[in-house]
Parts: structure tokens; sequence; C-alpha cells
């Protein structure tokens, strides 16, 4: 484990009261005339691993964007830490949806990690050596140090969301939001952002991630966000993410995943003890 | 016939066959088709007219259409690889043709009769004199002739295939699937494009084909949601712009061609500004209206949600201050959003700074429950 | 050789079409990359009327209005182009087209007024529509290196904003950095190269310098900066040799002939760059479909001779007729002749009077591929039966890529196994007993 990380990792802002992550007051968010959020007054907890759950267009995506000044809201307004989002950038990191950029793009994996460092670097300032090493060590935490210098294209879906992983590692951040991160990764990679992401809730950051995968949302996250354009219900898994509350985010849609809901909460029951991963599934690297 | 008569049916000709085919160019997203194929036939052009020797007319249409089909597959071929987008496949390969032909054209200036000029401008003020004869009889001038021709045959071929070339624009999987090679369709369009861009070629030039083929179609689809009214809005729009531009020629005494493409674009700009359903003017009244519907009923919303009385206590209503710092609303918003309200009798001001539902309003509100008016909202836009 | 004795108007052009070549090249690469190639296009065209705009004022040639009024006019054009898309229904491509043509048409009309208005000095406005490089005057080539020189050292100071402008835009706005603001100073600087393409190359084929280039140095790099310093160096490379050309033959204009250059150096790269060239992967793609071809046919010799005499040697004795082979996939003689000849000049195959035999080399490669064909089946079974979400599909591909490592991996987890779950024998690699 590296010096730089652990340091960043494990002081935090000290010397302050335990503030919420997140607050969201109020906010309503429309494209157009089009409302894609209504009226959401949310808290969330610091230190814990996040999922923000609901159907295709509800506003899922959105939400993660106003909370990170992406998007003006029409009303209601957002703090992190207890501060507005411009005082904490730097407190933040973001993992967009894979599909979002060029994976074609002229550049290498330990390249795209080092944009995660840009934001401290600011205007004009070039990326030196130490911060290129900074960016290898997040490889190396994801597992994929060995394909630092490979081009972008020519690594696997799973690969590809490594490397925003590192990317968001590079940061350094207290709260990490990620859209979809487990989307179209395969298992072993799933396996590893999971550890990841448990890694750092323990080193007491907060990890907000959109998820679309009902199976597995008890089994990961410890706290949800049921979202349908409007707040459905909001807080630790146990108490929120029930049957009733899905059938209100979801409506007709959840009846095939009725079955789904009571595996999971038999396995929350359970809570497999996850192990690390072993390595880059085979005929991957 | 008048010259000024021909002039205007040559242009009328040229601009209806270009704003027909344009149409399915501007919904099918390939505008800068038509862009490249005009600049890509150059050199098909100039060897034809190496070749035969003179204007006639048969070998220029062949040599262009080859040539348009060469473009269209050339940049397949850069795309297919994958190492090139559309964008760029289609930006090296038409200067590469066009340049071929510029460089023909130099090279033989004294065999070819056909100038750069030409090329750019076009020559439809030349139109009246060159005359089709068919042994000694003088049959009219050559061009009309053409661009009739080419008018005919756009109209027939969009007749026949209609039905296909709609659904192959909307939905190129389902054509396929009900069995019409959207690939052939779209040879077939791009083959009738090269023709039409011959036909134009000569009468307003190279570039300003691309104005009658993309700006009527464009302005049309700002003006209505159906295809057939789309096509004829386009040609009607087509054939003023020519019309209207020939005129304005003559009075700024300066390229007809040139007006032509102005004139176009002025009616472009005017149906953007004020088109009814989707000028930039309606657009802005509506969002303007739904927007503030929208902070109505949030205020409402919250108003309403703020004074339910609590435990025997009697509602105060809802302070402007605090609203403004919840809605993180500029307080002139806020004033503003209110006033609304209060006409509409839905709110009161209780005192100096309060806000308060009145009877009325409570019932509004418990009309429309708390979610959005999305019926109302999605009906438009 | 021409060497240093060019004349006076050769070095303009020269330097002209170096240096637009260059600064066309760096700044192309942007607008490839964000897949906006032909924005320089309608940049281009919409800088006519800004040129005639300029000359109306001043009366005068000198570059510096008639560059200002381009500037603007460009800058208005790219405007347009955003308010129409943002603003209507239309896409990109509709309103790329539109600002182009209608552009370019007020500039003609302004063009072919200005043509008859009594001022005597308005002929060679045109110039700007094809470029004549041929006129260029040191005071343009001055005002052109100061504008290139802007150009580049803008996009040396924000090289870091720009990469990420271009790549993640929204995780850019996330670090703080004003994307909207930076992509506006990207179009501005689009414009100004246009601006210095106008008078070399004409409105009509600087997209070509911006494109061509960077179209090309992308084959050949992976990397951002590498890819702008080519680009750069092809541009300038494809302008000077273009000068020169034009200049020693007749008839011969300097822009097309830049364009063709820059053209058939795009075609070399598509072909020939290492790793992206269509060339090396057609090679690399028919050397597999050989390859599996081939070790297809010798598993096939195999199982039949298999079949025949119970695994021992003799059963591969016996040529296989040819229509028993055509058989076993349904191929047709020709194709099965190809692949048969392939073989035999690889000395694994020979040709007898009633069919074809496996060599002794050719034995050996046969046993190995049936071994790795049969060792993965087997895999694949027991690990169904262990975890059926851990199953790899396309066994049959991976007969052909399995390494020998990995063979030796699978046989030592599957405990060294000797036959196949459909009961087939496994060969070992060398049959100690021939």
């Amino acid at each position: 484990m590296n010096s730089e990380v652990a340091e960043a990792v494990s002081t935090g802002p000290g010397g302050r009261e335990r503030e919420p992550a997140v607050e969201v007051h109020d906010l309503t968010v429309a494209y157009h005339t089009q409302p894609v959020l209504w009226d959401v007054d949310l808290v969330l907890p610091e230190g814990e691993l996040i999922a923000i759950v609901g159907p295709n267009g509800a506003g899922k995506s959105t939400f993660l964007k106003t909370i990170l000044g992406l998007i003006d809201p029409i009303t209601g307004w957002v703090k992190i830490c207890g501060a507005g989002y411009r005082r904490r950038r730097s407190w933040v990191a973001y993992v967009p949806q894979r599909e979002s950029v060029d994976w074609d793009f002229p550049t290498s994996a330990v390249d795209v990690v080092t944009m995660g460092i840009y934001g401290r670097l600011g205007w004009f300032r070039r990326p030196r050596k130490h911060d290129r090493e900074l960016a290898l060590e997040c490889l190396d935490k994801v597992g994929i140090a060995d394909l630092a210098d490979r081009q972008i294209s020519q690594l696997s879906g799973g690969q590809q969301q490594r490397v925003f992983l590192a990317r968001a590692l590079a940061q350094q951040a207290q709260i990490y939001f990620m859209d979809e991160p487990f989307a179209g990764v395969d298992a072993t990679t799933e396996r590893a952002i999971l550890s990841l992401l448990q890694e750092l809730r323990n080193q007491g950051k907060t990890v907000v991630a959109v998820h679309h995968d009902l199976h597995t949302v008890a089994e990961y996250f410890d706290h949800v966000v049921l979202l349908n354009m409007r707040l459905v219900a909001a807080g630790p898994i146990r108490e929120t993410f029930t049957e009733e509350n899905l059938q209100r985010t979801y409506g007709g849609k959840l009846t095939v995943l009725t079955q789904a809901t009571e595996d999971l909460l038999r396995a929350r029951a359970g809570d497999p003890s996850l192990q690390q991963p072993t390595g880059p599934p085979p005929g991957q690297s | 016939m008048s010259s000024t008569l021909v002039i205007l049916l040559v242009g009328g000709c040229v601009a209806a066959s270009c704003a027909l085919l344009g149409c399915f160019l501007v919904l099918r997203k390939m505008a800068l088709m038509g862009d490249a194929i005009s600049h890509a036939v150059l050199p098909g052009i100039v060897i034809a007219f190496l070749l035969a020797g003179d204007r006639s007319t048969l070998p220029m249409v062949l040599g262009a259409s080859v040539l348009g089909v060469i473009t269209v597959f050339l940049v397949e071929i850069g795309t297919r690889s994958r190492r090139l987008q559309e964008d760029a496949s289609i930006g090296v390969v038409f200067p590469a043709l066009f340049s071929i032909g510029v460089i023909l054209i130099s090279r033989y200036a004294g065999q070819v009769d056909l100038d750069l000029e030409c090329v750019l401008y076009g020559e439809i003020a030349y139109t009246p004199l060159d005359l089709l004869y068919w042994g000694d009889r003088v049959l009219g001038p050559r061009a009309l002739w053409i661009n009739g021709s080419i008018l005919i045959a756009v109209a027939a071929f969009l007749f026949a295939f209609y039905k296909e070339l709609k659904i192959s624009t909307f939905d190129p999987a389902l054509a396929a699937a009900l069995g019409f090679s959207p690939v052939l369709l779209h040879y077939l369009l791009m083959t009738m494009l090269s023709i039409t861009i011959v036909g134009a070629f000569e009468s307003v030039g190279a570039i300003l084909v691309v104005a009658m083929l993309v700006v009527p179609a464009a302005t049309a689809y700002l003006l209505t949601e159906r295809l057939a009214t789309m096509l004829a809005l386009s040609t009607a729009l087509g054939v003023a712009s020519s019309t209207v531009g020939y005129f304005l020629a003559r009075v700024l005494d300066a390229s007809i061609a040139g007006s032509m493409a102005v004139v176009a674009g002025i009616f472009f700009a005017t149906a953007f500004l004020f088109s009814p359903s989707h000028g930039l003017v309606a657009k802005a009244a509506r969002h303007r209206r739904l927007g503030l519907g929208m902070a109505e009923q949030l205020l409402m919303l919250h108003i309403g949600q703020s004074s339910e009385p609590r435990s025997g206590q009697v509602s105060r209503g809802c302070e402007i201050d605090t609203l403004e710092r919840r809605f993180n609303w500029r307080p002139s918003k806020l004033q503003k959003v209110a006033k609304r309200l209060e006409r509409q009798g839905w709110l009161d001001r209780v005192q100096e700074g309060r806000l308060m539902l009145t009877a009325a309003g409570a019932e509004a509100l418990e009309r429309t429950g708390q979610a959005p008016l999305t019926h109302a909202l999605q009906a438009e836009d | 050789m021409l060497g240093l004795e060019l004349s006076f108007t050769a070095r303009n052009v020269l330097l002209g079409a170096t240096l637009l070549g260059v600064v066309g090249g760096v700044m192309g690469c942007f607008a490839f990359l964000r897949r906006q190639s032909l924005l320089g296009d309608a940049l281009a065209h919409a800088a006519l009327p800004g040129v005639c705009v300029g000359f109306l004022l001043t009366q005068s040639k000198s570059p510096l209005p008639l560059f200002a009024g381009a500037l603007v006019a460009g800058l208005l054009g790219s405007l347009v182009i955003l308010l129409v898309v943002r603003f209507s229904r239309l896409k990109e491509d509709t309103a790329i087209g539109m600002v182009l043509s209608v552009f370019f048409g007020i500039g003609i009309v302004l063009l072919t007024y200005i043509q008859k208005l009594p001022l005597g000095n308005q002929s060679g406005l045109d110039k700007y529509l094809f470029g004549q490089a041929a006129t260029l005057m040191p005071r343009d080539l001055a005002v052109m290196a100061v504008l290139g020189l802007l150009v580049i050292s803008t996009i040396v100071l924000f090289f870091k904003e720009f990469k990420i402008l271009c790549f993640d835009p929204e995780f850019g706005a996330s670090l703080g950095f004003p994307m909207r603001r930076l992509e506006v100073l990207l179009t501005l600087l689009l414009v100004i190269v246009v601006v210095v393409g106008l008078q070399t190359v004409g409105v009509i084929l600087i997209v070509a310098a911006l494109v061509m280039p960077a179209a090309s140095a992308r084959q050949w790099t992976e990397s951002l900066a590498v890819m702008l310093w080519l680009a750069g160096l092809l541009g300038g490379a494809a302008g000077a040799a273009g000068a020169m050309i034009s200049a020693t033959v007749e008839r011969l204009p300097t822009g097309p002939v830049i364009v063709l250059i820059s053209s058939s150096l795009l075609v070399l790269s598509l072909l020939l760059a290492p790793g992206r060239g269509l060339l090396w992967s057609f090679i690399k793609d028919r050397r597999l479909v050989h390859r599996i071809q081939r070790e297809n046919l010798l598993k096939d010799l195999y199982v039949i001779g298999e079949r025949a005499e119970g695994g021992s040697w003799s059963g591969w004795e016996q040529p296989v007729p040819w229509p028993m082979l055509m058989g076993v996939r349904g191929q047709s003689s020709p194709q099965l002749s190809r692949v048969a000849r392939r073989c035999r000049r690889r000395n694994l195959l020979s040709r007898e009077k009633d069919g074809v035999r496996l060599t002794e080399d050719g034995l050996r490669a046969a046993r190995g591929i049936v071994r790795k064909h049969r060792l993965w089946e087997l895999y694949l079974t027991r690990r169904l039966e262990l975890a059926a979400d851990h199953v790899h599909r396309d066994a049959d591909a991976m007969e052909h890529t399995l390494t020998d490592d990995a063979v030796a991996f699978l046989e030592e987890k599957l405990g060294f196994p000797t036959l196949d779950p459909h009961g087939q024998p496994i060969p070992a690699l060398e049959e100690a007993s021939r």
C-alpha cells in the first residue's frame, strides 16, 4: 500500500463534527419543462455505502449530476459536508457512466487516472512524475497496474470501469459519487469493485452509487435511496429496502422482481463475507 | 419565352427537386452527405466533359452519378474501417475528390469550357441563351429541359418509393425486417441526389446547391409534423426562395444563386424564430408559462405542507425568508410567483413577510395532489 | 534543384503552406477527436461574408481588417450552429450544412456586389474561395505567423484542459474547470486557423488541412501529445511538398495539390500504420482464419484415423479419401484443397493416390490440437457442474487460442485425465510407444 494514498485515506477533514455527507433540500430539476426530480428532500449519512435505486428514467443520474453541480436545479439546494459544492469540490470524486466517453481516445490507462489529479493541479500546471506515481498506485489498488500503459480501447469493459475507479481514487476525496459502477462488468471485476468500495467505507469515506441490479443492493450496500422522480424512501437497507417500498418505486414493473427481493433479503441475513479478488479474470490479461 | 421566365422556371425546377430530396437528407441526418456529394461530383463532370468534348447532358449526368456513388462508398469504407468517424470520413473524401476536379480543370483549362466561377456560382443567368435543338427545330432552353426532366424523375422516384423511404428513414431495422433493403434504398437515394446535383450544379453551383437541399427542408421540418406536409412545404419554400432570390439579385445586381441562398436563409430564420409549434418565441413563452406553473405548484405545495396545523397550534403560514432560503430563489422570482398565486386567489399575505394558502388554494392543492402536473407538462414540448 | 534559389513568390507560398499545414494539423486533432471535423468546413465558408464586409468597411485589402471580418463572421457562424442545435429539433449536420451554404451565399452576394462597385482595387477578393497562395505577401505571412503562434501557444498552455474537454467534459466540469468557456476558446482557435488558411488553400479546402493530418496522425499513435506533434509534422510536410510541386509544375493550383498529398498520406497511414493499419489487421485476420482451418483439418484427420483403427498408429497411415473429408464439415472441394495445399506446404500432410494422409509432423500437431480440445471439453463439463455461471462459452474457439501453459495448467487441475467426457482418449503430447 502506498503512503500517499494511505495518508489521504486515513486523515479525514479532522476536527469537525459528524455532519451528513450530503444534504438535499427541496430539489426540483427539469429538462426544459419536463420535471425529472420533484421536490426531493434527503440526508445521506457519512461513512456508508449508499445505493440510489429506481427504474429507468427515474432521475438517478440527474440526481448525481445535480449534487455535483453539473445541472442547475429549479428549486432547492445541495450541501456537501455542510457547504456548497464549490467549496467542497476537492472532497468529492466522480465516476461517470462508462459509456459517457469515447474509449477510442488516444490515451493510456495511467493517463486517464492522472486526470483525477487535474483538479488539484489547477490551471496550466502539468502532472509531474510523482503525480504519475500516484496514478500508478491507484491503478495498483484496483488490480490493473500491469495495464498502465495499455491504450484504453484495448481494455475490457471491466478493466475500463476499474480505470475510472482508479481515477476517482486519485482524486483522494471524502465522498465518491458513482454512476452505475457495476454496469456491464465481469464477475471478478464486480467483486474487486465491491471490496474496494468496502475498503473506502472502512476508512470512513462515503460512497454514493447509482445501482441498477436489485438482486445485489442488499448485499452490497448499507443505505438505500429509492427514487422515482420523487423520493420514495431512504434509509438503512434493513428498514427501507422492503417489498412495499420497492413496489412503490417500480409500480407494476416489479412482479418479476419479487423473487429477487426475497432472495436478497435472505442473503442479507447471511451477510456473506466477501473475499479479495485474486487477479484479473482469465483471458483478459 | 422571356428570359426572366426561363430563369424562374429553371430555378423553380432545381429548387423543387432539391427541396424534395433534402427532406430525406435532413430526416436521415445526412445533410452533410449532400454537401460532400455536391463537391465530389466535380471530377465526374470534368471527366465527362473531357471525354465527350462538349456539354452533352448524358455523359455529365452519368459521370456525376458514378462519382456520387463512389463518394458514398468511400465514406462508408472510412466509417466501416472503424478508423474514422463519419464526420471525418466525409471531411476527407470530398476535399480529395474536389481537389482532383479542380486540378483537372486547371490542367485542361484550354479544352474545358468550365471555369471555377461557374462551379461556385453557377450560371443561371445564361440559361435562356443555351438552347436545345432537335435537328433544326429549337426545343427551348437546355437547362429547362434537363432540370424539368430531373424534377419529374425525382417526383416519380419519391412517388414510387414513398412508403419504403418513409419506413427506412424512421426505422431502418423495421424496413429491413419487412424486406426493403435499406442499403439499396440508400444508394438509390444517393444516386437520385447525385443526378439532381448535376442538374443544379450548372445553375446554382456546387455550394449553393447545399442551401437548396438543406435549408428549405430544415425550414419545413420546423413547421410540420407530417412527412407529406413537410415535402409539400419544403418544395413551396424552395420555389419561393429561388423566385424571390432572383428578384433580390436583380435589385442588388449580385449573384442570383447567392441571393437564392440568402432568401432561403431568411425564410429559415423566420421559421426558427416564429414557427407556431417549434419557433423560438413560442417555445420561450411556453417554457416560461410552464416553468412558472411548476414554480407555483411547488410553492403551494410547500406552504401547504408547512402550514398544516400541528397539535392544536394555529397555522401562521410560511415566512417568505424561509421559502427563499429553501428554494434558493432570487427574491424577485419568489415575489412574482407569489403575486400570480395571490391574483388567482389561492394565496394570502397574512402579515408582512408571511404567506398562507387560502381555502380555495388548499382545495386546488387537494385537487392536483402532490405529484407534478406531468400530464399538463408532457403534453407540450 | 530549387534549393535556396526559390523565387520570392515561391518562398512566400512555401512559408504560407507550411505554416497552415502545421497549425491546421495541430488544431485539427481536437476537431477530429470531438467529432466536429466538418465544423471547420462550415466556419471556413462562414468566413467569406466577413472578408467582404471587412473590405467594404475599410476599402482596402490589407490583411488585418479582412482577417478581423473573417474572424467575426466565423464566430457568428459557430454561434448560429450552436443556437440552432440547442433550440430546435434540427440536428448538428443540418445546422452545419445550413450555416455553410447560407453564409456562403451571403458571401457570394457581397462578392458579386463588390465586384461591380467602381472602386478599382477590389479584384482578387475571390482568391479566398480557392486560395491563391501566389498572391501571399510578406505582410500576410506576418499576420498568419502571429496568429499561428497564438494558436499553438494557447494549445500548449491549455493542453491538459483541452484534453479533458475532448475526453470527458462532464468529469472536467466536476473538477471545476469551466468546460463551456474552454469549448468557446477551442472554437475561437478553430476560427483563427480557418482565417490563416483562407489565402493559401481557400474556404473550400480548409477542411482537408484540418482533418487529414489529424486523421493520419491518429493511426500512428495512442498518445494525444504525440498525435499533435505528428499531425503538425504531417500537415507541414504536405503543405511544403504541395507548395514545391505547384511551384515547379505549371498550372497546378497549390491548395488542391496539398490536399491530394495529404490524402495520400492518409491512405498510407490507414493501410500501413503499425497496430491500427488496415493491411496488418487484414493479414492478421487471414492468418488466424488459415490457422483455424488448418487445425480443423488436422483434427478431422486425426479423429477419422482414430475411429478407423481404435487409436493405433496404423489408423493414421491409411490415406483418408477426399469425399470423406469433405463430408465432415460440408466444405466444397476447392475450399478444402486450398486448406490442404497450405498444410502440405508446411509438411503436415502428404497427398496419396486415393486421398491425403497426415505426415509425422502433422500427426504430432493434430495430437496437440485434439488434446487441447478434449481437455477443454472436460474442463467445461466439470466446471459446469461446479458453477454454472463461471463457464465461458466458445469452447470450439478456445482450442485455437489456448497456450501451452494454459493446457498444462488445465491438465494439472483436472488431475491428468486420460479420457474426455465422451469417453474418447486424450492423446499425450508424445506417444511413447509408436
